[in-house]
């Protein structure tokens, strides 16, 4: 096990790897890299974000099209979403994200289902307008229990300039249901982060004020879950225990999610916001429009959760707040025994994080609960007021990286040495192959839901045997293998 | 002898098309095999060699039929006056879908198919109006036209276009051999039009190929969707675009064009007496306060 390192060698470090950069591309990412100092009150004093991505760099971000159709919009289950444009974008995005969902797919949900105007050279020059608007027709005829349509605009469509929102108005006329233009061309802006913006503006232009002028039959405890994309099963396990505090869930987006609840959701009385990159715009405009407030939360491990639950009670009666006492204590003999299970076996392990939207702060207190250390974090897309938040997470000298290239990443690794590291598929197998344990953080590694208490227990034994797999031991290069086992290899034979 | 290519461009109305489609009559005429891309949605660069309204396009033919992939040549492409062969890129109807695709998906098309046989003396793009994205630049990319000529007239608009495009050539000259080759005057009868576009030319490092003046046979021919070659072969008018036809055989003066900032072109403007010395005193001001 590595000693952590000092501020002054972290500071070194980042000094040294940006040393390889030609001049320009140094300066520009040396205010990417920083040094954690918990002092600090603003990020901007420390860390630029939220910039274009230097050429030739392996940067690991994704485009708007991917924040928007497979972010925001895409987990919403009921609803078809069409990929405007050719078909890569929607095929080997397909059904990639594990945000699971209840419904028969084909019938009355859509999730895994990849619909595709499939653009042709004819489609780029004469456009893609009445294209569009047959297949969309076809989908009513072939899928008569969807609950509407979004357009996801692939990058031809902002050249060619379809009229998907004249087309979209046209085929709510004929079909009598939501349709949704969304203009989330890949190439605008830095990051997937744009989509998601994008994404939002279009739920708050062209649906959540749907049912605006409709009965409801609220209660003083409705709350929604806004941004948690039911990655394995994640929102499921956050869901029980609002709802045992005496809360009632109306919507839940969008993984596994509806259009009603989307629609419903202006009529809560607490949006509770867990992915806030992705989902804090329609957050925001809740508030102003309606005068909804919203709470952030963070549901990974137990002293995160129950800080969380009591931060949300705060916003109801007496009888909640007691009921989340009630609920932290239900749980307490359950993690309490995963904490006495895992830690002995994770204790003082040190982990690097390199994630999307929240999970590079989220995650942080579920591993102390362990006894690990996060001692590097960073971001694809953040923006400065996640980093604001991160500051806080995270220890001193610690390092912080955003948009880390794929030469930043190794070589930090080589040089902290950590005995985890979480981050996506691009970058699992190169460390791997460096013999160090991996778990994919966005998708759980096909494992989770890592949320809520019955997550936390997944999330502990999912570290313990990728940490204290036997296999590392045995992960070595060739000319650098010990004699010894070339020889029980030869005796074994 | 060698194929070869010519681009035809200049400012939009200023009569590219029945400029082009004359000259191309008279080359025919000289026993040359001659090919005509029209690089236009409008679709109008062939209509006076076939006696047709429009013919069908190859972006039509190929929505038509599915894809591009299921055209044959022979559906595109068709021979009219002077074993003149005719084809149309076409395109999207105005405001809609990515006419330049339409041409790079045409011109590949083309080539794909073997339409550029060994035979032909002479391939005639008619390009729409500016170069305004890189569909449009296509035919003078590599292995496409080399030559470029840029039809204009003494008005002010058809010679700042001119300049225009002859920036879009220097971009393509340094990478690759299209060089302009002149400037076609097509008189709009201001002012000393020739003197000035030969000034421009010089300036522009080319020269003006030929001078055509105007005259309305050119409508009479083109009511009758004919040329004035072949709709009156004895007339002056036919004389002058063999004239051309001629010097664009013979032309040897291919040259990477340097073209002028807007500061100097005003100038030379102005020595023409076609703009006024600019009055700073004015800019801004309402006709109230004035």
């Amino acid at each position: 096990m590595s000693a952590n390192l000092t501020h002054e060698e972290t500071e070194a470090l980042i000094q040294e790897v940006l040393e390889v950069y030609p001049e320009k591309a140094k300066k520009d990412r040396a205010k990417h890299l920083a040094v954690n100092d918990q002092e600090v009150e603003q990020s901007k004093k420390c860390i630029t974000s939220n910039r274009k991505s230097l050429p030739g760099v392996m940067t690991i971000r994704g485009c708007a099209y991917a924040g928007s159709k497979g972010v925001v919009w895409g987990p919403i289950k009921d609803m078809i979403h069409i990929s405007h444009g050719p078909v890569g974008c929607g095929q080997y995005s397909r059904a990639g994200r594990r945000n699971y969902y209840v419904g028969t797919t084909g019938i009355n949900t859509f999730g895994t289902m990849n619909f595709t105007s499939d653009f042709q050279e004819k489609d780029i020059v004469f456009g893609g307008d009445k294209k569009l608007s047959k297949i969309m027709l076809e989908i009513e005829e072939l899928f008569p229990l969807n609950k509407g349509i979004t357009i996801q605009s692939e990058c031809p469509i902002g050249l060619i300039g379809d009229d998907i929102e004249a087309v979209a108005k046209q085929t709510t006329k004929a079909i009598e249901k939501p349709v949704v233009p969304v203009r989330c061309e890949g190439f605008r802006g830095v990051s997937q982060s744009l989509g998601h913006h994008i994404a939002n503006d279009a739920v708050r232009d062209w649906v959540l004020h749907n049912r605006d002028n409709d009965a409801f039959d609220g209660t003083p405890y409705d709350v929604t879950i806004i941004g948690d994309y039911n990655i394995g099963g994640d929102a499921w396990s956050s869901r029980t225990l609002l709802e045992e505090m005496g809360l009632r869930v109306i919507a839940q987006w969008s993984g596994d999610g509806t259009l009603a609840e989307m629609e419903n959701t202006p009529k809560a009385k607490l949006n509770l916001l867990h992915c806030y990159r992705s989902m804090n715009y329609i957050s925001r405009h809740m508030e102003e429009k309606y005068g909804i407030p919203w709470k952030e939360y963070n549901f990974f491990g137990p002293t995160k959760i129950a800080e969380s639950l009591r931060e949300i009670a705060a916003f109801f009666d007496d009888t909640i707040k007691e009921n989340a006492e009630k609920v932290i204590e239900k749980y307490k003999a359950e993690y309490q025994a995963v904490i006495d299970k895992y830690k002995p076996r994770l204790e003082g392990k040190r982990v690097m994080l390199y994630v999307g939207g929240l999970r590079p702060r989220h995650i942080i207190g579920a591993y102390e609960d362990l006894g690990m250390e996060v001692v590097g974090t960073g971001y694809e897309f953040a923006h400065n007021d996640d980093y604001d938040r991160t500051i806080k997470e995270m220890g001193n000298a610690t390092l912080i990286y955003d948009d880390v290239t794929g030469y930043e990443f190794e070589e930090f690794v080589k040089k902290v040495k950590p005995d985890l590291i979480g981050s996506g598929i691009k970058e699992k197998y190169i460390f791997q192959k460096m013999g160090i344990p991996f778990r994919q953080m966005h998708s759980w590694d096909y494992s989770g839901p890592y949320h809520g208490y019955d997550g936390f227990a997944i999330f502990a034994k999912d570290m313990d045997t990728t940490l204290n797999n036997p296999c590392w031991s045995k992960v070595k290069v060739p000319w650098l293998a010990e004699d010894e086992e070339d020889v029980s290899v030869a005796a074994s034979a | 002898m060698a194929m070869r290519q010519c681009a035809i461009y200049g400012k939009g109305g200023i009569g590219k098309s029945t400029t082009t489609q004359n000259l191309v009559a008279g080359i025919a005429e000289l026993g040359k095999k001659v090919m005509i891309v029209g690089c236009d949605p409008k679709a109008d660069s062939t209509r006076l060699i076939l006696h047709a309204k429009a013919q069908n396009t190859i972006m039509e033919m190929a929505a038509e039929a599915g894809t591009v992939e299921d055209l044959e040549l022979e559906d595109v492409l068709k021979t009219g006056y002077g074993d003149i062969k005719c084809v149309e890129s076409g395109g999207p109807e105005p405001g809609v879908g990515c006419a330049g695709r339409g041409v790079i998906t045409a011109i590949n098309f083309l080539e794909e198919e073997g339409a550029y046989e060994e035979d032909l003396n002479f391939v005639f793009y008619d390009v729409l109006g500016d170069v305004v994205c890189g569909g449009f630049a296509m035919p003078i990319r590599e292995n496409k036209a080399q030559e470029i000529y840029i039809v204009c007239s003494g008005e002010m608009m058809a010679m700042y276009a001119a300049n225009n495009i002859s920036k879009g050539i220097v971009k393509y000259a340094n990478s690759g051999s299209v060089r302009l080759a002149g400037l076609i005057c097509n008189s709009r009868e201001t002012d000393r039009e020739d003197e000035l576009i030969m000034a421009l030319a010089a300036r522009l490092g080319t020269t003006m190929i030929h001078f055509v003046p105007r005259d309305n046979i050119v409508q009479r021919a083109e009511i009758r969707r004919m040329t004035v070659i072949e709709y009156d072969p004895t007339c002056s008018q036919a004389e002058e675009y063999r004239t051309l036809a001629n010097k664009i055989i013979e032309n040897t003066n291919l040259n990477i064009p340097t073209p002028i900032t807007m500061d100097e072109l005003e100038e030379l403007l102005m020595e023409f007496g076609i703009m006024d010395v600019e009055d700073e005193s004015i800019v801004g001001q309402t006709a109230t306060a004035e």
